[in-house]
């Protein structure tokens, strides 16, 4: 709880900052945007929150949001599917990636590494295949469809400011996710599972289809968040679409909480964190006009927020052997 | 005594949670054996790694030759002559012999490995320890006594003037202890003190011209070589009569409740193994390190999926392939390594009492929150575990709580055959005697307990019947009337069953 105040602490620090540094980023056009995007990339961290709270690591979401990015338009522009077939057909490609993921890493004992690292490279490089590299979009089409990343949901009471619509996804993603955690039998052997893989097994908790369930929602989430990212540009070129975004995710549960060793982990904190990263990347583009040193500063922030976090935890450590030695 | 080569006085060493040491003194005389003794988590181990220079003593100073010596690190401790033997062996098995001799101190010659003079030295340092193999012979071909004897010769190339040895004989074959014991008698003569730390009084007896005995921390109390025996030995290691430490009443009821026929466990498949245990019954598992105890268990339990053989509970045949059908079946098991197996260190009390009984609590998926924290409470009063509230990270407890904890999540589920290994391996003599108490009130209920141990004393106080195992096998069988160290010891050597029963019927 102290972590999430702080890591909050730290985005409202760094909003004050960018709303007395820079005028644009204060304009309702730039906040309407960054409010979108953090609900998108939300998604995303929600999902890979899940198979770091196992202890593992997905480095396939980017890739993930490529196939399902470019494919979506592709099935229904180039190939002429119907939106339902496509839309389930995306979100089936999706499940059974996780699923594979899943059960190589439980059944083959492959190290998550590895076998998501691979996929990164098959997945993208599959959508750049299919589609020749040509940039695919919905051009004018599917307007009802894409209202769902570029709507706006008005604020009765508030005049001049809307919410865009991907919150709602987000909201609902979140809170389903939030239970699934928190209140179910299976969060709880999440937990247990990524602080003790072998003390959970020991207590009669099938650890394997657990580890595939973390997999296969990753993988889902990362499909939505492809969905959704390629209504809300329009067009995607397979080279690049989604390139990245799975450190954007990781570095967002790690702020908003999450260890990669495993058992930990809060939504609420990862959307937090979400927000941090983008407000950053923002903040760098308008204040500094170097969009090109963004990953500087972002790579350097979560360094300085994890060794913060390591140093607080062996202080805690140390000032309770000194109470156990005076009692 | 003989000059006084070590001395230790008033050691303290705190653990988060445990106070290891609380004062410990410790002399050692040149060329003399100085047993130490004491049940698991007096503090053995502490106190040497703290001579080894493995670990530093909270306050308290060590005097070498009457000289204050802070030994900081295992570097500083070999300068000044002390040397340990873990009783994990610390050897690289890539390599050979001499290689591992002088590992680090390698004699050079223009920067390179002078290998004539390395294999010549070597063979010096082997002969003194009556190892005879050649000195290019590789370390992971050599048998496990051997391979301790290489320690020894790889502690005494470093001029080492005492040794300490933990639980030396704890893998060894008889003819390989016998052999131990010669090499430790020829070094006590050449003046070389010896630190022995045993759980087998036998040897203690046989080696140790004093003894000196740990108690939860503290020295409990010192013997002459006149005054050691077995009695006086016990008496001050568990701090009365052994018939009052451990409790026992008959429990055992006529039905049988866990019947093994023909397990054949992963690691020894070619020792079918048979037998019972009876409602309220305990039964032992003694042998030595790698006889197969622990196989047993895991077996049973489907963390190991036996490879062949029959397991009924009470009449009702179960496959253990996981531990989940086993759990479903009444077994539980509180495992060997605490740590690893049996808490998840860094969730609450309550969070690692209900994990097992989660899934039979729950309501269409969703955690009973209230049933949880009924059961914590219930848990945490009924098996007394020393906890601020049940929402203390159990990495905080001290290592008998921790073990409480594991017990409790069994419990709920209200298995009906326990199994346990090492059961209070680590853990302080208080804790001990209510996991004792508890495991008397369980057979009192008529669960079955199967428990594996490594401690002497507590198999000989615990068991109503005790199998004694020996590379995989069951080499024998004794009813609590037959128990003796002597009679365990046997067997578990594996010599030929002799005053033992095989029949498990005819036992009181």
């Amino acid at each position: 709880m102290k972590k999430l105040l702080g890591i909050f602490g730290l985005l409202l620090a760094v909003c004050l900052f960018a709303t007395w540094a820079s005028e644009s980023f204060r304009s309702g056009y730039n906040v309407e945007n960054l409010i979108r995007r953090t609900a998108l990339f939300g998604v995303i961290g929600i999902g890979v929150t899940f198979v770091i709270v196992t202890g593992g690591i997905d480095l396939s979401i980017g890739s993930v949001i490529c196939l399902v990015g470019c494919g979506l338009p592709w099935l229904l522009t180039v190939q002429h599917w119907s939106l339902p077939a496509a839309l389930a057909a995306v979100i089936a490609v999706s499940v059974g990636i996780g699923l594979a993921h899943g059960l190589l890493i439980t059944r083959l004992r492959l190290q998550p590494f590895i076998v998501t690292l691979c996929g990164l490279m098959l997945y993208r490089g599959i959508t750049r295949g299919f589609t020749a590299d040509q940039t695919v979009g919905f051009a004018d089409g599917y307007k009802g469809l894409r209202l769902l990343a570029t709507g706006k949901i008005p604020v009765p009471g508030i005049q001049g400011f809307e919410i865009p619509a991907p919150w709602a996804v987000l909201v609902v993603v979140a809170i389903a996710a939030a239970v699934f955690l928190n209140r179910t039998i299976y969060g709880r052997y999440l937990l247990a599972l990524g602080n003790n893989e072998n003390a959970a097994r020991y207590s009669g908790i099938d650890t394997s289809r657990m580890i595939v369930l973390a997999y296969v929602l990753c993988s889902t989430l990362a499909g939505l968040g492809g969905v959704l990212f390629v209504l809300d540009v329009n067009s995607a070129q397979p080279v690049d679409f989604g390139n990245f975004y799975e450190l954007y995710a990781i570095a967002a549960a790690v702020l908003g909480g999450c260890s990669l060793r495993g058992g930990e982990g809060s939504i609420l904190g990862v959307i937090i964190g979400t927000a941090l990263i983008l407000v950053l990347r923002n903040v760098v583009t308008l204040v500094t006009n170097h969009s090109n040193i963004e990953f500087a500063i972002i790579g350097a922030v979560i360094l300085a927020g994890v060794i913060t976090d390591e140093l607080v935890k062996r202080y805690a450590v140390r000032r309770r052997a000194a109470r156990e030695l005076n009692r | 005594m003989a000059e006084v080569l070590l001395e230790a006085r008033s050691l303290t060493k705190s653990f988060p949670g445990v106070r290891a040491l609380k004062g410990v003194s410790l002399t050692v005389g040149r060329g003399e054996v100085v047993a130490v003794i004491g049940e698991n988590g007096a503090g053995k181990s502490t106190l040497m790694k703290i001579l080894a220079g493995v670990q530093t003593a909270d306050t308290g100073e060590i005097l070498i030759d009457g000289q204050p010596a802070a030994l900081a690190s295992v570097e500083e401790a070999l300068a000044r002559g002390i040397a340990l033997i873990h009783q994990e062996l610390n050897l690289a098995q890539n390599l050979d012999v001499a290689a591992n001799l002088f590992l680090g101190r390698e004699p050079r010659r223009w920067g390179l490995i002078d290998r004539a003079r390395l294999h010549r030295e070597a063979g010096q340092f082997l002969r003194a320890v009556g190892l005879d193999v050649a000195p290019e012979t590789r370390v992971g071909s050599l048998a496990i006594g051997q391979q301790q004897l290489v320690e020894i010769a790889k502690a005494l190339s470093t001029q080492a003037r005492v040794l300490i040895m933990d639980e030396p004989t704890s893998s060894l074959s008889a003819g390989e202890a016998e052999n131990l014991f010669r090499v430790i008698q020829d070094l006590r003569s050449r003046g070389v003190s010896i630190v022995y730390i045993s759980h087998r009084l036998g040897e203690v007896t046989r080696l140790a011209d004093r003894v000196v005995v740990l108690r939860d921390g503290e020295n409990s109390g010192e013997l002459a070589r006149h005054e050691i025996s077995h009695a006086s030995m016990v008496r001050l290691m568990v701090g009365r009569d052994l018939s009052q430490f451990y409790p026992h009443q008959p429990h055992v009821r006529p039905e049988t409740v866990l019947e093994v026929e023909g397990l054949r466990t992963p690691a020894h498949p070619s020792h079918p193994l048979t037998f019972q245990v009876r409602a309220g019954e305990r039964v032992g598992l003694a042998g030595l390190v790698g006889a197969g105890r622990t196989e047993v268990l895991l077996a049973l339990f489907g963390v190991q999926p036996p490879v062949g053989g029959s397991v009924r509970i009470e009449g009702r045949s179960l496959q253990p392939t996981s531990p989940t059908e086993a759990i479903a079946a009444g077994l539980a098991l509180v495992p060997e390594d605490r740590k690893r197996e049996g808490v998840v260190l860094a969730m609450p009390v309550r969070e690692n009492v209900s994990l097992a009984s989660l899934r039979q609590d729950q309501r269409h998926g969703f955690r009973d929150a209230a049933r949880e924290e009924a059961l914590s409470a219930e848990m945490i009063q009924s098996l007394r575990i020393k906890t601020p509230g049940d929402r203390q990270v159990v990495q905080f407890l001290s290592g008998g709580n921790q073990q409480k904890v594991v017990i409790g999540k069994w419990l709920a589920l209200k298995p009906k055959v326990l199994l346990l290994d090492e059961p209070t391996r680590g853990i302080d003599i208080g804790a001990k005697q209510e996991i004792y108490r508890l495991m008397e009130e369980l057979a009192a209920q008529g669960v079955a307990i199967l428990f594996a141990s490594s401690e002497m004393e507590e198999i000989l106080g615990m068991s109503d019947r005790v199998l004694v195992m020996h590379e995989g096998r069951i080499n024998g069988e004794l009813g609590r009337h037959q128990l003796s160290e002597e009679a365990i010891m046997h067997l578990a050597t594996g010599t030929a069953p002799a005053a033992s029963t095989h029949s498990s019927e005819s036992h009181p």
